[in-house]
C-alpha cells in the first residue's frame, strides 16, 4: 500500500507538472466561458425544477361555509386559469379565523404553507413573507370575489412577517440546485478529460515501462490524482478571479440562501463531493480511455460517455425537489449521481452522519472502479507484439 | 513456501500464456544465475517478449510460477531491476536528465538524486550538451541511449533488456555491449533477447533458445556448441589411398577438399592415418562449431531462418 502510494506521487507528480506549466494550460483556464453558455442552455432544465420548487399552498382558516366556497370558487378559476395560476387551497382545521397569532400555524401545517387567509371572505386577511404576500394578494381578492360571487372588488389585509418555513425551505431548495449545477458543470468540463489521460503513455510506449516499475493501479491512481489536483487549481483561479470580478460590479458578495449545514461546512462539503464525482467518473473513463488505442479511439468515445455523464446529472436534478422519495434515494445511491444528490441533501438537511457514509460508499466504488480497469487493462491491452493494440475497442473489451 | 537459492536472479516454473486461446508461451522452465549476462535467442513471434512481461509481472502466467530475485510478486522487485523493452518510449516534452530521473524516481530513487546523477551519465557518455533539450529535440539515437541509461540510474541488481540492440547502428550496438560488460563485471545479472546470434555469443555465458514458446535448449554457450562435433577442413594431395579409411565413407571430396566431423577417434588416430596412408596433406583445420550452427541444430532450420530473416529487417529498418 505504501509502495502504491508513493508509486503514485511519483506518477501524479509527472503528470500535474507536464499539465500546469503547458501552454494548453491556459486555454483550459478560459473554460469557463463555455460552463457559462452550457448553464445558461440548461436554463431550461432550472425552470422545470422551479416549478417544483414554486407550488405554492395557501392555509385556509375561514369558517367551514367560507372554507367551502373559497375551495368551489377555486375549482372554478383553475377551468379558466389553469393550476399554475391558481395557488392550491390546504383547510386548517380547528384553527381560530381571528387568531391574533396566526402566523404561528404557518410552520405547524403538515405541508409548508406559502401563506395564510384568515378573517373572512368579506375581510380577508393574507399572512406570509413579504413577498409572498405581495405575489398571492391579487389572486386571493378574486377568489374571494368569485366566492362571495358578486362584482365589488374585496381588499385583502396584507399580514407579513418576517420569515416562514416555505420560504426557508425554497431558499435552501435554491442552494441545493445552485450547489448541484456548479458541481455537474465543474464535473463535466473536468472528469472527461480524463478519458484520453493513457494514450500519452500509449501512443510514446511509456505504459511498458511504467507498468513493469510500479503497481498499475499506482499508475491509474497518480493519474487520476494528477488531473484533480490540475481541476482544483483551475477551480481556485476561476473562483478568485470570480471573487474579484463581483467584488468590481457589485459591493461584495450577493447575500445567498444559507444551506441547512452551513455556509463553512456546505463549501467543504462541495468540494469533497466534487472530489469524489471527479475520481467516480474519472476512474470509469481512465478504465473506458485506457482500452482505446488511438486518439481517434478516444474522440469516438467521447461522445456516449458524454451523454452517459448527462443522465447521471439529469437523475440528480431531477431528485432535487424529490427529498427522500425513491427517485431521491436512488440518485443518492447510484455511486455516480450520489455527489451530486448529497450536495443536494447538504443545503436541505443539517444531519452530518449521513454525508460519512456517503463519501465512504463513494470511495469505495471509486476504488472498486480502479480495481476493475486495471484487471482489464491487464488482461486486454498488456500483451505481447501488440496484439492487443491491433484490435477494436470492442474486441478488447469482450476479449 | 518456494525456496528459491540466493543464486538465482530470476527462476521460471513450467509458466504458460494464451492470449485468445493462443499459446504464446508453453511451459517455460528458466534458471538465471546472478552476476551473470543470460541470453535470450530466438525469432520473432518465439515468446520472448511473452516470457519477460511474465518474469517481470507487467502480464501474469495462465499456470506456472516465476521468481524475480527471490519473489513471486515481481513488483515487489521493481526497485532492484532496471527494463528496457522492446518498443522505445518517452515523454516527449521532459528534458533528457529528467527522464532518466523519472525513470529513476519510478523504481524508488529520490527525484533530486535521480536528477544528478542523470546530469552526470550524460556527461559520461558524451551526452552533456543534451541534458537540458526535450527529449523530442534529441536524435532517435540520442533518445535511445536517454532511455538505456534511465534503465540503469537507480543502480539495479537485475537489467532486462528485450532486444536492445534492435535499431541502433553498429557504433551504438558497440556502446552498449560495452555497457553491458561493465554492468556485468560490477556484478549486476543483465538478461538480454536478441534474434541476433553474435551479440549472443559475444556477450552471454549463458543461453536459452526459445522456439514456439517452448525453450528446447537453456545452458552454457559452450554446452550448446559441444553438441556438435568439430569440422574438419582437409586438402589433400592424392585423392585415394590407404588413409581414406579414415574419412567418413559417404564425405565426398569437392576438388581435392574434405569436409566432414572429426570422427569420435578424435585428432590423433587421424592425423596418423592420413600421414601413414600418404594422402599428401596440403592444409588441414579443425573448427569448433559456431553458436549459429549449435541453433540450427537445436531449433531447426525453419527457426534458424526466420531468425536470419528478422535480423535482415532490423538491419534494412536502421538503414531507412
Amino acid at each position: 500500500m505504501r509502495e502504491t502510494i508513493r508509486a503514485s506521487f511519483v506518477i501524479a507528480r509527472r503528470d500535474f507538472t507536464a499539465i500546469i506549466f503547458s501552454k494548453s494550460f491556459f486555454i483550459f483556464l478560459a473554460g469557463p466561458l463555455f460552463p457559462l453558455i452550457i448553464a445558461i442552455a440548461a436554463g431550461g432544465l432550472g425552470k422545470q425544477v422551479n416549478q417544483d420548487i414554486d407550488r405554492p399552498i395557501i392555509g385556509v382558516a375561514l369558517n367551514a361555509n367560507e372554507t367551502a366556497a373559497i375551495v368551489a370558487a377555486r375549482e372554478k378559476l383553475v377551468a379558466n386559469l389553469g393550476k399554475n395560476g391558481v395557488p392550491e387551497l390546504l383547510q386548517l382545521n380547528g384553527v381560530d379565523p381571528d387568531d391574533p397569532d396566526i402566523a404561528s400555524q404557518l410552520d405547524k401545517a403538515v405541508r409548508p404553507l406559502t401563506a395564510i387567509l384568515s378573517g373572512s371572505l368579506e375581510n380577508p386577511r393574507l399572512t406570509g413573507s413579504e413577498q409572498d404576500v405581495r405575489r398571492w394578494q391579487g389572486r386571493m381578492a378574486l377568489l374571494s370575489e368569485t366566492a362571495l360571487s358578486r362584482p365589488e372588488p374585496v381588499e385583502v389585509e396584507a399580514q407579513v412577517v418576517a420569515s416562514t418555513g416555505s420560504a426557508t425551505k425554497r431558499n435552501r431548495l435554491a442552494t441545493a440546485q445552485g450547489g448541484q449545477i456548479i458541481l455537474i458543470l465543474l464535473t463535466m468540463i473536468l472528469a472527461g478529460m480524463v478519458l484520453s489521460n493513457l494514450v500519452e503513455e500509449k501512443t510514446n510506449k511509456i505504459i511498458e515501462i511504467l507498468a513493469a516499475a510500479i503497481p498499475m493501479d499506482a499508475i491509474f491512481l497518480g493519474k487520476l490524482f494528477a488531473m484533480l489536483g490540475m481541476a482544483i487549481v483551475g477551480i481556485t483561479v476561476w473562483a478568485t478571479l470570480g471573487f474579484v470580478g463581483l467584488s468590481l460590479v457589485s459591493s461584495g458578495m450577493p447575500n445567498l440562501p444559507p444551506p441547512a449545514v452551513g455556509w463553512p461546512l456546505f463549501c467543504v462539503l462541495m468540494i469533497l463531493y466534487f472530489s469524489m464525482a471527479y475520481l467516480l467518473l474519472g476512474s470509469l473513463f481512465l478504465g473506458i480511455g485506457a482500452m482505446a488505442a488511438t486518439v481517434r479511439e478516444v474522440q469516438t468515445l467521447s461522445m456516449p460517455v458524454t451523454m452517459g455523464q448527462l443522465l447521471v446529472f439529469f437523475l440528480a436534478a431531477y431528485s432535487v425537489t424529490k427529498l427522500g422519495e425513491p427517485v431521491e434515494w436512488a440518485a443518492v445511491l447510484i455511486p455516480f449521481s450520489s455527489p451530486f444528490a448529497m450536495i443536494a441533501r447538504a443545503a436541505q438537511m443539517d444531519n452530518l452522519w449521513q454525508h460519512g457514509v456517503a463519501l465512504i460508499w463513494q470511495a469505495m466504488f471509486t476504488l472498486i472502479i480502479i480495481r476493475f480497469s486495471v484487471m482489464l487493462f491487464r488482461r486486454n491491452v498488456m500483451k505481447s507484439g501488440n496484439s492487443g493494440a491491433k484490435k477494436g475497442f470492442l474486441a478488447r473489451l469482450r476479449s | 513456501m518456494t525456496f528459491i537459492p540466493s543464486e538465482i536472479a530470476v527462476e521460471a516454473r513450467n509458466i504458460v500464456k494464451r492470449f485468445d486461446g493462443d499459446v504464446a508461451v508453453d511451459g517455460i522452465d528458466l534458471s538465471i544465475p546472478r552476476g551473470s549476462i543470460f541470453g535470450i535467442l530466438g525469432p520473432n513471434g518465439a515468446g520472448k517478449t511473452t516470457t519477460l512481461r511474465m518474469l517481470l509481472g507487467i502480464i501474469d502466467p495462465d499456470e506456472g510460477e516465476r521468481f524475480l530475485l527471490g519473489s513471486p510478486d515481481p513488483i515487489s522487485r521493481a526497485h532492484k531491476v532496471g527494463y528496457l523493452p522492446e518498443e522505445r518510449g518517452l515523454y516527449q516534452s521532459m528534458k533528457a536528465f529528467d527522464a532518466i530521473a523519472f525513470m529513476g524516481a519510478l523504481r524508488g530513487l529520490p527525484l533530486a538524486l535521480g536528477r544528478e546523477r542523470g546530469r552526470q551519465m550524460m556527461e559520461n557518455h558524451g551526452l552533456g550538451d543534451a541534458a537540458d533539450k526535450q527529449i523530442r529535440q534529441l536524435s532517435k539515437g540520442m533518445a535511445q541511449t536517454v532511455q538505456l541509461l534511465g534503465t540503469i540510474v537507480h543502480e539495479p541488481d537485475l537489467i532486462i533488456l528485450d532486444e536492445p540492440f534492435s535499431g541502433l547502428d553498429a557504433l551504438n550496438q558497440g556502446k552498449l555491449e560495452r555497457l553491458i560488460r561493465a554492468q556485468a563485471d560490477k556484478g549486476v545479472t543483465v538478461i538480454f533477447s536478441t534474434h541476433v546470434i553474435a551479440h549472443a555469443e559475444r556477450l552471454c555465458e549463458e543461453i536459452a533458445i526459445v522456439a514456439h514458446g517452448k525453450i528446447p535448449f537453456m545452458g552454457k554457450v559452450s554446452t550448446a556448441r559441444d553438441r556438435l562435433r568439430p569440422q574438419v577442413h582437409l586438402e589433400t594431395r592424392n585423392l585415394d589411398g590407404p588413409w581414406r579409411s579414415a574419412i567418413p565413407a559417404d564425405c565426398q571430396p569437392l576438388g581435392h577438399n574434405w569436409h566432414f566431423a572429426l570422427p569420435e577417434s578424435g585428432v590423433e588416430p587421424l592425423l596418423r592415418a592420413l600421414i601413414e596412408g600418404d594422402a599428401g596433406i596440403q592444409s588441414l583445420s579443425i573448427e569448433r562449431p559456431g553458436l549459429h550452427d549449435a541453433f540450427v541444430s537445436i531449433a531447426g532450420e525453419a527457426v534458424a531462418k526466420k531468425m536470419e530473416e528478422d535480423a535482415a529487417q532490423d538491419q534494412a529498418a536502421e538503414a531507412a
